[in-house]
């Protein structure tokens, strides 16, 4: 069970917005790069963010740049999901090969700082502060077997190779 | 049931019958990264304890982001990419060999071929029909090794060109009105497929520039049959034995049809801080630029620098506006150079950048100030994309961008032609 409280951002938060590309001399110095994360979202979300807590999204998080580095500096901000409305293609892939948790839900009702418990077994959402309780949509077998291994590269150790 | 372009080449290099929403396991012919994902890529296959890749020659590293180097932690970035480029003997074009996507058109993409690139405007290659998409560093890491990767089939959504361009309007202005229409979430997780009789009579080049952008409306691919345009192009890049015809089935199914006029588009512009927030050039007439920048992967190919050229001949650009010119290879360089483009831009108060990325994403080469505004070329006006978060960003087509150096402020360019 993860548990942790809400940062919500809007629709369309592209990969210039978690990692500016004036920022791609830090893309090797992760730490670093890390200080600035969101930060032309939210200023103060470096600072704020604690381990556990969920970054919530509108539509389309994530969209833009292929670059790996923003669901990775996102992970080692300590958030232990995303819920979003829907999310880019590139992101979404990058997120689970990462091993961090994208969730698919109706978001609409979750407030910038609710405090949430997700189960991610069975994809419910608990919104502590106001009583709601969501679903999550399916992601496919593959990728959800890929989070279960923490990430494509602790996969293909274990397995090898891709399995259908 | 026949199948759409994404389905064959799906069928073909997965050896199944690949259908939308089926998941397949698909051979990738090329895999690539550039310098400012490579370094994770080659740390996510270190970490994986990958040893060696799987076909050499099929693999390539790019030093074209940030070319040359403007910091030592980038310079120690690319000095990681030629090491491990020399250590597995992969291709490398290190800096000033242009664009990766540039290059891959030139020299390596071929019809039919599933290619992955660390980078989102891989889709480009589709424009030569082949199933060429954007993945991160792990997704990448992996196909170095493997030689493949896990795709979901895509629904595709098919657009039927008619008609012909009108003077002073080319496929930047499709690719935005379309992207306008459908939204930057518009075709997530699906292909747009190319078709019609306008598809037919359009150059590569338009076909690059549209296949390029089929990522700002959140597609997988941006594919384009391959046809007598496709072989000429191959023919005069000397890969002639390269090209293999390749259409969709009449009788395929499509998620939805959109049927566009060539000939009813106009000049458009995507305003901050979306790609889909478009307008015609027409009303935007009166807003100060600061800076044009041309090139790119979208639009710094010869044509879109010959379209440029042919408004700035003999003109000065605007006082108060800087110009700047990036090619997006060495062939389109010496080609620009050849045909008098890069005299006349210089002679039009014009910066020429060596092939590369430029000022696309706030790197160097032109990094934006608070308060300023750029017209360019290329596919992304993200807030803060290149430099500042207070600078504004609007897309748009050479000729617009060219029109827009001379007057110092957004400019239909059917005023100056």
């Amino acid at each position: 069970m993860l548990k942790g409280r809400a940062f919500r951002f809007g629709d369309n938060i592209t990969t210039d917005h978690i990692i500016p590309g004036r920022y791609a001399h830090l893309r090797s110095n992760l730490p670093e790069l890390a200080k600035h994360i969101l930060e032309d979202a939210d200023p103060t979300f470096a600072s704020r963010v604690k381990k556990g807590d969920f970054i919530i999204a509108g539509s389309n998080f994530g969209l833009g740049s292929s670059r790996e580095h923003a669901p990775l500096v996102i992970k080692m901000s300590g958030v232990s999901a995303i819920l979003a409305k829907s999310v880019a293609r590139i992101f979404f892939r990058n997120a689970i090969n990462l091993g961090l948790p994208m969730l698919i839900c109706d978001t609409d009702k979750i407030e910038d700082g609710d405090k949430l418990e997700v189960d991610l077994k069975t994809g419910v959402i608990k919104d502590m502060t106001n009583g709601n309780r969501l679903t999550s949509g399916k992601i496919p077998e593959i990728m959800l077997r890929i989070l279960n291994q923490g990430g494509l590269i602790p996969y293909i150790q274990k397995y090898g190779d891709f399995k259908l | 049931m026949g199948k759409t372009l994404a389905e064959r080449i799906l069928s073909q290099k997965s050896g199944s019958e690949a259908r939308a929403g089926d998941i397949v396991i698909a051979q990738v012919d090329l895999v690539f990264a550039q310098d400012t994902t490579g370094p994770l890529t080659i740390r996510q296959f270190q970490a994986g304890n990958l040893k060696r890749l799987r076909n050499p020659k099929k693999t390539a590293l790019f030093l074209d982001h940030a070319a040359p180097s403007p910091s030592f932690s980038i310079s120690n970035d690319h000095r990681l990419l030629r090491q491990f480029a020399q250590e597995m003997g992969c291709l490398i074009y290190d800096v000033g060999g242009g664009i990766c996507h540039q290059i891959v058109a030139e020299s390596l993409a071929k019809p039919g071929e599933v290619i992955v690139g660390a980078d989102s405007h891989t889709v480009t290659a589709g424009g030569l029909g082949a199933f060429a998409t954007g993945m991160g560093s792990s997704d990448v890491a992996t196909i170095f090794a493997l030689g493949k990767t896990w795709f979901r089939v895509p629904e595709s959504i098919k657009i039927a060109l008619s008609g012909k361009f009108p003077r002073g309007v080319g496929a930047k202005d499709l690719i935005l009105y379309l992207i306008g229409n459908i939204g930057a979430d518009g075709a997530t997780y699906k292909a747009l497929e190319f078709g019609g009789e306008g598809l037919a009579k359009m150059s590569m080049s338009d076909r690059f520039t549209i296949a390029n952008m089929a990522v700002e409306a959140g597609a997988k691919v941006g594919l384009s049959p391959a046809d007598s345009t496709t072989r000429d192009y191959l023919k005069s890049q000397g890969r002639g034995d390269h090209y293999q015809p390749l259409s969709a089935d009449d009788d395929a199914s499509y998620e939805k049809t959109s049927n566009i006029d060539l000939a009813s588009l106009e000049p458009m512009v995507a305003k901050p801080h979306s790609v889909d927030n478009v307008a015609p050039a027409r009303e935007l007439k009166g807003t100060k630029i600061q800076q044009v920048f041309i090139g790119t992967c979208t639009n710094g190919r010869l044509e879109d620098i010959a379209s440029a050229a042919g408004i700035l001949k003999g003109e000065r650009r605007h006082p108060e506006t800087r110009l700047i010119v990036a090619p997006a290879s060495p062939q389109v360089l010496l080609a620009a150079i050849r045909e008098g483009y890069i005299q006349t831009m210089v002679e039009a108060g014009a910066i020429i950048l060596p092939p590369g990325c430029g000022a696309c994403l706030g790197l160097h080469q032109g990094v934006l100030a608070s308060g300023e505004s750029c017209l360019s070329t290329s596919n992304r006006n993200f807030k803060g994309r290149m430099g500042s978060p207070e600078a504004f960003i609007y897309l748009a087509s050479p000729a617009t961008a060219a029109a827009t150096a001379l007057t110092g402020e957004i400019t239909d360019p059917r005023e100056v032609i």
